[in-house]
């Protein structure tokens, strides 16, 4: 964590919960089972984790679409779980998301200059008109929608999906938010079109000190652009650490498993066993056992089964920022792909 | 690519027009009878009389030559001579068309408004009481005849309370152009036109709930709500827009129903409009003045649906520019 550098992180999420009941089937899904992290600024941080996992979830509480079940969002100090009104806006400008789907998050009725000057007018950023149609089309013009005089008369039905999400950028990032949460936003899109967004993301981190909360189910993508992984099995995190080190040495088994599946070469690690259960049916004890390898090659311990294990520090030779959730994790530190 | 559009679509408009005036004639002169007959039947006219009426109504020509009489007559404004009235039809027409307008008008106009605007606070509060209640009471409203909900208006503010005027448009012995006149045919609009607005709300609050509560939930919403887009802007400056083309269909659609619905509530409270002068003409076998009003619906139901492909285009950038 850059936590020498600014102590104050962007965000601060203390043990998040979103449960959803559901009352046509009388259960609860457990989307979201008690989350912690933060974001430094100046930082991505990437949620990973296989869909259904509550990392879309995680991302709507912190943008304020979904409400929390409990647990606090912090912004850069101040608590916004459950502010309204005028802080909610305040928060909402300060807090900006881009969606996975270029094609949906667009109003269909809006040219380009529509859609990046409505936030500059709901915040009240621009002195006059002239003033707003020069953020409008800067904000184009760092988003790499060039000639911006041109592409902002167009509808969105006019423009490719590379474009249309960096549309969607340009109007996140036209009101100078802190922090962008980002979910999913390159999975929809051409491969040829991911760099370029991806790209976008870093320049904003390291120009403008934005901080990006970043959603991807493929591990591959955040270890290229994230400072930060956080890995999301069942509503909660099982191993977070700096890039770098959490993929060159996961702790976790689910960690190893998605890694082998990105296709790194040195992971030949073990294809998981069955599906991710419903998050309405959340396994006792580590919620992870039903499917780790390590518990069966560690001859099934009960601690598994019975006691849901806590992030904790990961062990000797690796820094205070690489915690697992794991019971075997300290017992058993050499990787079991190997 | 644009003015092609408009060559096709003006053509089709004239095409249709066309086939309508045409289908007009046809269902007229197929029918049985004729007006000199039915001058004739009290029996006082001799063999001259009739064949001065036959020429008079121009029955003496062929099939195709009256045809083609009619055709130029009617695009020249000459719709012709009622039997009943013995006056031009247009002249017999002229009055009622206002009266008409001015009923229908005034009652599309407020159906919309308090229907749409229904629609929007059940569909933001969807699935509450509030949802409910509009729904269910704008659907037992419109399932009533328009008669029918015309003759309890009558009973109630006209028998039972008597607070407005039941029957006709304007009351007797009043200067017209006068504040005084305006307002009394204010007085005598508000019963037929409530009528028609509570009979037909329900079309427009229910098609803009549906329509509006599939458009809350796009992914554009979503964003519009991430920005901090109030909840009000959201539905009415994202949503509503983007619902608002099965509205612009239902309203080119109405205006169909509302004219049918004009006869029955004209006819229940003496309205001088189309609609009491076509229920008189069949009553009648006024043939010339139902032509011309079947026509000039015909031609209201056509340009009507012409305007929504218009609006359309205007609303839809996606069918803009194809």
């Amino acid at each position: 964590m850059s936590e020498s550098t600014n102590p104050r992180p962007v965000l601060d999420v203390i043990d998040l919960v979103v449960h959803f009941r559901r009352r046509a089937r009388r259960d609860v899904v457990r989307a979201v089972d008690g989350v912690s992290f933060d974001v430094a600024r100046g930082e991505i941080l990437a949620l990973v984790g296989e869909s259904g996992c509550g990392k879309s979830t995680i991302a709507m509480a912190v943008a304020r679409l979904v409400a929390p079940t409990s647990g606090r969002i912090v912004i850069d100090g101040t608590d916004v779980t459950s502010v309204g009104g005028r802080a909610l806006r305040a928060i909402r400008r300060r807090v900006q998301m881009i969606f996975q789907d270029p094609f949906g998050s667009l109003d269909a009725r809006q040219t380009v200059f529509e859609t990046v000057a409505e936030p500059i007018r709901i915040h009240r950023l621009a002195r006059d008109p002239e003033d707003r149609r020069r953020r409008v089309m800067a904000a184009l013009d760092q988003a790499n929608l060039r000639p911006p005089e041109r592409l902002a008369q167009r509808y969105p039905h006019e423009l490719s999906g590379g474009q249309r999400q960096r549309v969607a950028i340009a109007a996140a990032m036209a009101v100078g938010p802190e922090l962008v949460v980002a979910d999913e936003p390159v999975s929809m899109l051409d491969v040829s079109a991911r760099a370029g967004v991806l790209r976008l993301m870093m320049e904003g981190r390291d120009r403008l000190g934005v901080s990006y909360l970043f959603i991807t189910h493929d591990l591959a993508t955040a270890w290229v652009v994230a400072d930060r992984i956080a890995v999301v099995y069942l509503g909660r995190i099982v191993e977070i650490g700096p890039s770098p080190e959490l993929v060159a040495h996961p702790a976790h088994p689910y960690t190893s498993a998605l890694l082998a599946v990105a296709g790194g070469e040195e992971h030949d690690g073990p294809v998981l066993p069955g599906e991710a259960p419903s998050a309405a049916a959340v396994p006792s004890g580590c919620r992870f056992h039903p499917r780790c390898p390590r518990y069966v090659l560690a001859g099934e311990p009960a601690i598994c089964r019975d006691e849901d294990p806590t992030l904790h520090i990961r062990g000797a030779g690796t820094g205070p920022a690489h915690r697992v959730a794991c019971h075997l994790a300290q017992q058993d530190p050499m990787e079991e792909t190997k | 690519m644009r003015g092609s559009y408009w060559v096709r679509k003006l053509a089709s408009l004239a095409a249709t027009l066309y086939a309508t005036v045409s289908f007009n004639f046809l269902l007229f002169h197929v029918l049985p009878g004729n007006p000199v007959q039915l001058l004739a039947r009290s029996g006082h006219y001799d063999a001259a009389a009739r064949r001065q009426l036959v020429a008079l109504f121009e029955l003496n020509h062929s099939l195709l030559d009256q045809y083609v009489i009619y055709l130029n007559n009617t695009l020249h404004g000459n719709l012709g001579f009622s039997y009943v009235y013995r006056e031009p039809v247009t002249t017999v027409l002229g009055s009622a068309i206002g009266n008409t307008l001015l009923l229908v008008g005034t009652a599309t106009f407020i159906t919309v408004v308090v229907g749409v605007w229904l629609g929007v606070v059940a569909a933001s509060r969807a699935n509450s009481l509030t949802d409910a209640t509009v729904s269910v009471t704008s659907l037992s409203l419109w399932s009533m005849p328009d008669f029918f909900t015309g003759m309890i208006l009558i009973f109630v503010c006209g028998v039972w309370i008597h607070v407005l005027p039941i029957s006709g448009i304007e009351s007797s012995g009043l200067a017209s152009g006068g504040l005084a006149h305006v307002l009394d045919i204010a007085r005598h609009l508000v019963l037929p036109a409530t009528t028609l607005v509570l009979v037909n709300a329900a079309e427009f609050s229910l098609i803009t709930r549906n329509s509006l509560v599939d458009t809350l939930v796009e992914d554009y919403v979503l964003t519009a709500r991430a920005k901090g887009v109030s909840r009000r802007a959201i539905v009415w400056r994202h949503a509503l827009r983007n619902a608002l083309l099965p509205i612009v269909t239902a309203t080119a659609l109405y205006v169909g129903m509302v004219l049918g619905g004009a006869i029955q509530v004209e006819t229940v409270f003496s309205w001088p409009g189309m609609g009491l002068l076509i229920y008189n003409a069949v009553e009648q076998r006024d043939y010339p003045v139902l032509e011309a009003s079947f026509l000039i619906f015909a031609i209201a139901v056509i340009v009507t649906n012409f305007a929504s492909d218009v609006l359309y285009r205007l609303l839809d950038p996606r069918v803009r520019r194809t």
